[in-house]
């Protein structure tokens, strides 16, 4: 449990009024099988307050009812894994492929993600308040990442579609491979990956990332801080004089 | 051809033998063979490696090289039109409530809508259906008309994930996890852009008509320890019901076989190097990876080791042609092998009704293997609406379900021929190699002699 736990009613998932958990799962005393089939076989009006997870591995995973979940403390790997419309806030740090493969829904985490964050995601949004590790964002195919922290290495690597926005720093490679989702980093990117070049801030810009960090919730910063980065589609047809860029 | 220094990779594989070769005062060079130097001059002409589809077309040890003990004095066999020889399988007994269930051991392989035609899947789908047998998705998502159209359907999990999603998972029978495949073991999709359509691009999210290189690894684990919760994250979505395969290109395969077995896999699917593939280059094709005979006893011994052997089933494929193949890979202790290469060929790949497009496409009926191109005059490795509508997919269909039959009747006539009253019977004693390589690598004795090298001889 990270030093500033969050009440979760303190915790405010864009467009729902918080009320009390209707029900609370202790997963170590449930076990994870038996949570998330009730999680999985919930009308989508549930409001579910998860303790106890101490780092479980796949927890809230397959869920597809706009139900909200607010997990008190830690988890493991694949934490809502291919959401597909619940509404899921982790009260703590997340491990390896947090919303890997979500759909649509919300998941949001207080404190900060292990490694590729948002993988191949396709919907949805993903809003971690501390750092992302390494390959945040991998193949991303049309969610939407907001991290207020700094992001590790590799981020983006071979990102489809989507939008990435980042407070903090960038590790290296970034946007490596990139297609067509739209990054916005705030502060130092450490180097570019293959292929990604910053671009102009245009309006359309300016607007797409305010509506975002609003959807994120996220005050005191203006999108006159960020750059965009983006794909220079040079390597989008193989051609023999680009080999050494791969 | 004339070398003109300009020529399209795509032809240049498959040159016109000049005139004179004939001649007897000519010597052709074993190292720098007419195919070597040729292929010198157009890698020097373009500044590109050569891409095409199939898998290796060198020769290597494989199951031509086994032989069959039938019963005679020592062994009783069944007779042939009267005693049963049964051929189901069930796949996935070890974890999932619902194991697959098929009548017959030839599985069809993973092959990607994109770079297949919507018409040669439905085919698919629709041939192995017939015949009670399963079809796999590939690196593109599900369509439709395979899902609507295969009784039994396997989703590929891919590095790429390109159209994975919760409902289309839920939808399939098994769902298997690929880390590689025997055409290109550690190599990722490709799919050039002139195979790119509206439809391929919107399933996959890229824009269209670019040149697709997916990606070679999984983008959210990097390892077996990792591969065992991914696994536990997709019973969970999917309740536990359906199996698990993990699917890997044959190279260190007995390590492989084992670290799958301990992440969790209900089924084992090994591709040896002769494997087909839509699209790679040249020298991985032909130069990664080991052959499907040398494969298989190493996954079996994996399995028996760890007590494992048809709890986890395994898999073979890459290579398998004949009801002989079937009967030889299962009497080495696979329990159900995939096709993937004969299935396009029983569809009507490379049929010489199509000669002259061949030929116009500087190939021939037998040869055209530039499955990247999208050309296919038969309509199947193509995007082409025009050329994908020759592709009739309910006659398609019926051709794929009489190779199937007659594989599995085939492979039926050889159990009997060994007294086995199931397929699942035939075991390695069946056998023996023609060649020292071939009995070194299926570990079965060299035919006459009581030898497996690098074993000591056995009491006769």
């Amino acid at each position: 449990m990270p030093e500033q736990a969050y009440a979760p009613e303190d915790l405010t998932p864009d467009g729902y009024a918080r009320t009390t958990p209707s029900q609370v799962i202790d997963v170590r005393e449930t076990g994870l099988r038996e949570t998330n089939r009730i999680l999985q076989e919930s009308d989508g009006t549930g409001r579910y307050l998860l303790t106890e997870p101490r780092g479980a591995h796949a927890l809230a995973v397959g869920l597809d009812h706009p139900d909200e979940i607010v997990i008190d403390g830690p988890t493991g790997y694949y934490t809502a894994g291919m959401n597909d419309g619940a509404h899921v806030t982790v009260n703590g740090n997340v491990g390896v492929g947090v919303a890997e493969n979500m759909m649509s829904g919300t998941v949001r985490v207080t404190g900060s993600a292990s490694q590729s964050a948002g993988a191949t995601a396709h919907g949805g949004l993903l809003v971690i308040s501390g750092d992302a590790g390494a390959r945040c964002g991998i193949s991303m195919k049309g969610v939407d990442i907001v991290v207020g922290g700094s992001i590790g290495h590799m981020s983006c690597f071979m990102g489809q579609a989507g939008r990435l926005v980042v407070l903090g720093d960038a590790g290296d490679a970034l946007g490596d491979s990139l297609y067509e989702v739209h990054i916005y980093v705030r502060g130092r990117v450490e180097s570019l990956g293959a292929d990604c070049v910053e671009k102009e801030m245009r309006p359309e810009h300016h607007t797409e990332l305010g509506e975002l960090l609003d959807r994120a919730g996220v005050t005191g910063v203006t999108t006159g801080e960020f750059r965009r980065y983006g794909s220079a589609r040079t390597l989008y047809s193989f051609d023999v004089d680009n080999a050494s860029a791969y | 051809m004339p070398f003109d220094g300009h020529i399209r990779s795509d032809q240049a594989t498959h040159a016109q033998i000049p005139a004179g070769v004939d001649d007897p005062t000519l010597r052709e060079s074993a190292t720098f063979p007419r195919s070597v130097i040729h292929e010198i001059q157009r890698a020097a002409a373009t500044g590109i490696y050569d891409i095409r589809g199939w898998g290796a077309k060198r020769k290597v040890p494989h199951f031509d090289d086994l032989l069959f003990l039938g019963a005679s004095m020592s062994r009783y066999p069944l007779e042939g039109y009267r005693e049963r020889c049964d051929t189901d399988i069930t796949l996935g007994t070890r974890h999932a409530s619902k194991p697959v269930h098929l009548d017959i051991p030839v599985t069809i392989a993973g092959m990607s809508f994109g770079a297949l035609s919507a018409q040669a899947k439905e085919a698919l789908g629709r041939g192995a259906s017939a015949a009670g047998t399963s079809t796999t998705t590939g690196d593109g998502g599900m369509t439709a008309e395979e899902r609507g159209q295969s009784s039994t359907l396997v989703y590929q999990y891919l590095p790429s994930r390109y159209g994975m999603n919760p409902v289309d998972l839920r939808k399939a029978d098994a769902i298997e996890v690929v880390l590689g495949q025997g055409a290109k073991p550690g190599g990722g999709g490709m799919l050039l852009g002139q195979k790119i359509s509206d439809r391929v691009a919107q399933m996959r999210t890229l824009p269209k008509g670019i040149d697709q290189r997916s990606a070679c690894r999984h983008p959210d684990w990097t390892g077996p320890d990792d591969l065992t919760i991914k696994i536990l994250e997709l019973r969970e979505i999917t309740g536990w019901e359906k199996p698990v395969y993990v699917k890997v290109g044959a190279t260190r395969t007995y390590y492989d076989v084992k670290l799958a077995v301990k992440a969790g896999a209900d089924v084992v699917v090994v591709d040896g190097m002769q494997g087909g593939t839509a699209a790679t280059q040249d020298v991985f094709i032909e130069h990664v990876g080991i052959p499907t005979l040398a494969a298989i006893p190493q996954a079996v011994q994996a399995l028996q080791e760890m007590d494992m052997h048809r709890k986890v089933q395994l898999v073979v494929s890459g290579g398998i042609r004949s009801g002989a193949d079937v009967a030889k890979a299962m009497a080495l202790g696979a329990d159900a092998v995939a096709i993937g290469t004969a299935a396009l060929i029983a569809l009507g790949d490379n049929d010489p009704r199509y000669e002259q497009e061949y030929r116009a496409l500087g190939s021939a009926a037998g040869f055209y293997d530039d499955f990247q191109d999208g050309r296919d005059p038969a309509g199947i490795s193509t995007q082409d609406p025009e050329l994908a509508r020759r592709l009739d997919p309910e006659a398609a269909g019926r051709r794929l379900a009489n190779y199937l039959h007659v594989l599995t009747m085939e492979a039926q006539t050889i159990a009997r021929a060994c007294g086995k009253s199931h397929l699942t019977h035939l075991e390695p004693d069946d056998l023996v190699a023609l060649t020292m390589e071939a009995a070194a690598m299926a570990r079965v004795p060299l035919a006459g002699t009581d030898w497996i090298p690098g074993r000591a001889g056995r009491e006769m």
